[in-house]
């Protein structure tokens, strides 16, 4: 379509939306570097808010578990997707396709369900909540992401450069280490940081499944909105945001090389 | 591919396979099932040694209209929502797909996307900062408009609408955009060429190609949203009570387990069938 005054309204009203979408996360941030705790106008730059919550050791505490439990999940979700996808790209087996469909529920049912449903199972079987339960959650919500982005590269790779490595005299290690990894590697990365932002930003399922007072950030700040808020909590919001965006504008990306190349 | 005929391979695919597998029965698919079972207990086997198997919960849905009119409340908003999802993101995902091309294309269609991603609580926590009462949005349209103007719209039922349209309206844009990008450019200047009016155009070929699309996002924004919580309870205030924080209080407040399993499993019940319904058009969208 050329240029016309429908094509001009088609383009503010993108304008407009990108307003919406972004406004109120830049009044956020905006107000974490006002001085007034009550949000009061005009404006008056401070970093004063920054300096409270980094003197706040519950904010500290769960920031660093946070950041531990997303490492974790990253770590395990990714080894064990990717050994998945693997295997479910090689080999044709009864059931592979139950197996596909099965990755679906994880993602489509709200995290409601899946949060008080692992609540109500984990006190059952003794595990009960806390640290470890939450990153049992997390692992199990980061897999199925991990598992369709390495998927999706892997549904481009030509088995037969396996068949002339191995024809060449290759060993299966040998195989696995210089042709297929490298040529998934731009999945896994991607899988990987889906996996990191999956946990870092969970709120629902952190927070059925935390102890009081052993929580992940998400969960502190759910508190502390519902408690009456101040501008700290707006400072460690807008590092969470910085943090998440910056996370998955790499996973972009990550997954659009593996695409084009 | 290789078929499974040595059992050397029959153990490197359970090798492979089985620990993100039994990953998953044991966080998702053991959960959701001892869910249904605990639904039909009196009391939670940990709390009550005397606990016993009753259809209570499922009654207690039944004969206390308070949970059927929220589930309506819930159902309503969702609709809500979703229609507010397309009618704005339909129009965006047009604009990106057909008229805009090349690299900007590219970075726009990342921004728009790029905030989905971020955390969710602390977006509508960004709300809650525009929405107060003499908050940033009230200042900005005061200092526009002469006359005074008191919005009032924090803890209102309208702000749950803009907090949650703005959560998941990239829901709706990313699958329209995949499926309006599909559409081949030449069916377009075909149409063009024996006279068809952009109108034309839009209604017999962009949204007739496009709405498996479209109805995706819609279920992708339609499901969550009936079992939102944290939204309502952040920007509703008062007015924020749904389905879904009905269910928390089960879990966080009132500790009635069993209660909350039922009611759990009931919402799991309605999106399924949602889900199922919408799955013709779901695997239609995938190809």
């Amino acid at each position: 379509m050329t240029r016309s005054p429908l094509v001009l309204i088609g383009k503010i009203w993108l304008a407009l939306i990108l307003v919406f979408l972004y406004a109120p996360i830049l009044v956020m941030a905006a107000m974490s570097f006002n001085a007034s705790p009550f949000y009061q106008l005009p404006f008056q730059f401070s970093t004063d808010w920054y300096a409270k919550m980094a003197g706040n050791q519950q904010i500290i505490a769960a920031a660093i578990r946070s950041v531990l439990i997303a490492c974790a999940t990253t770590a395990i979700a990714t080894v064990l997707g990717t050994a998945a996808s693997v295997a479910l790209f090689r080999y044709d087996f009864p059931g592979k396709r139950i197996l596909q469909v099965l990755l679906f529920p994880p993602i489509a049912i709200p995290w409601l369900i899946t949060g008080t449903a692992m609540l109500v199972f984990f006190f059952a079987i003794g595990i009960g909540r806390g640290t470890p339960a939450v990153l049992i959650g997390h692992v199990a919500l980061a897999l199925p992401y991990v598992i369709v982005t390495v998927s999706a590269r892997l549904s481009s790779f030509d088995v037969t450069l396996e068949e002339a490595a191995r024809s060449m005299g290759a060993n299966a290690w040998t195989v696995l280490s210089r042709v297929t990894l490298p040529w998934i590697a731009p999945g896994i990365v991607a899988g990987a940081l889906f996996a990191f932002a999956v946990s870092f930003d969970q709120f629902v399922v952190s927070y059925f499944l935390s102890e009081p007072g052993d929580s992940t950030l998400p969960v502190l700040i759910y508190t502390a909105i519902r408690k009456g808020f101040t501008p700290e909590i707006n400072a460690i919001s807008t590092i969470i945001v910085t943090v998440s965006m910056a996370v998955m504008f790499l996973a972009a990306r990550f997954s659009k090389f593996g695409g084009s190349r | 591919m290789a078929d499974l005929v040595t059992p050397a391979e029959r153990r490197r695919l359970y090798t492979l396979l089985s620990p993100a597998y039994l990953w998953l029965m044991v966080a998702v698919f053991l959960p959701l099932s001892a869910m249904l079972f605990f639904s039909f207990l009196t009391d939670m086997p940990q709390d009550a040694p005397d606990w016993g198997v009753t259809l209570g919960n499922y009654a207690e849905f039944l004969s206390n209209p308070t949970y059927g009119t929220l589930m309506a409340k819930s159902l309503k908003l969702a609709v809500t929502v979703t229609l507010f999802c397309i009618l704005i993101g339909y129009p965006c995902a047009l604009v990106l797909a057909k008229s805009i091309k090349g690299r900007a294309r590219e970075a726009l269609f990342l921004m728009v996307i790029l905030p989905f991603w971020s955390n969710s609580l602390v977006r509508i926590f960004s709300w809650a900062i525009v929405l107060r009462g003499n908050g940033v949005l009230e200042r900005a349209i005061n200092w526009v408009l002469p006359f005074d103007v008191r919005l009032n719209l924090m803890f209102t039922t309208d702000a749950v609408v803009i907090g949650l349209v703005h959560s998941y309206l990239p829901y709706v844009i990313l699958t329209s955009y995949l499926a309006l990008q599909a559409v081949d450019d030449d069916l377009i200047d075909a149409a063009r060429s024996m006279g068809a009016s952009k109108l034309t155009i839009l209604r017999r070929i962009l949204l007739p190609l496009s709405l498996p699309g479209l109805l995706a996002g819609a279920v992708l924004v339609f499901v969550p949203v009936v079992g939102s919580f944290m939204e309502p309870r952040i920007l509703g205030g008062r007015m924020g009570t749904y389905y879904g924080t009905v269910i928390e209080d089960q879990f966080v407040a009132v500790y009635n387990w069993p209660l909350g399993a039922a009611l759990s499993f009931i919402l799991l019940a309605v999106v399924i069938v949602i889900l199922a319904a919408a799955s013709p058009v779901l695997k239609r969208a995938q190809t």
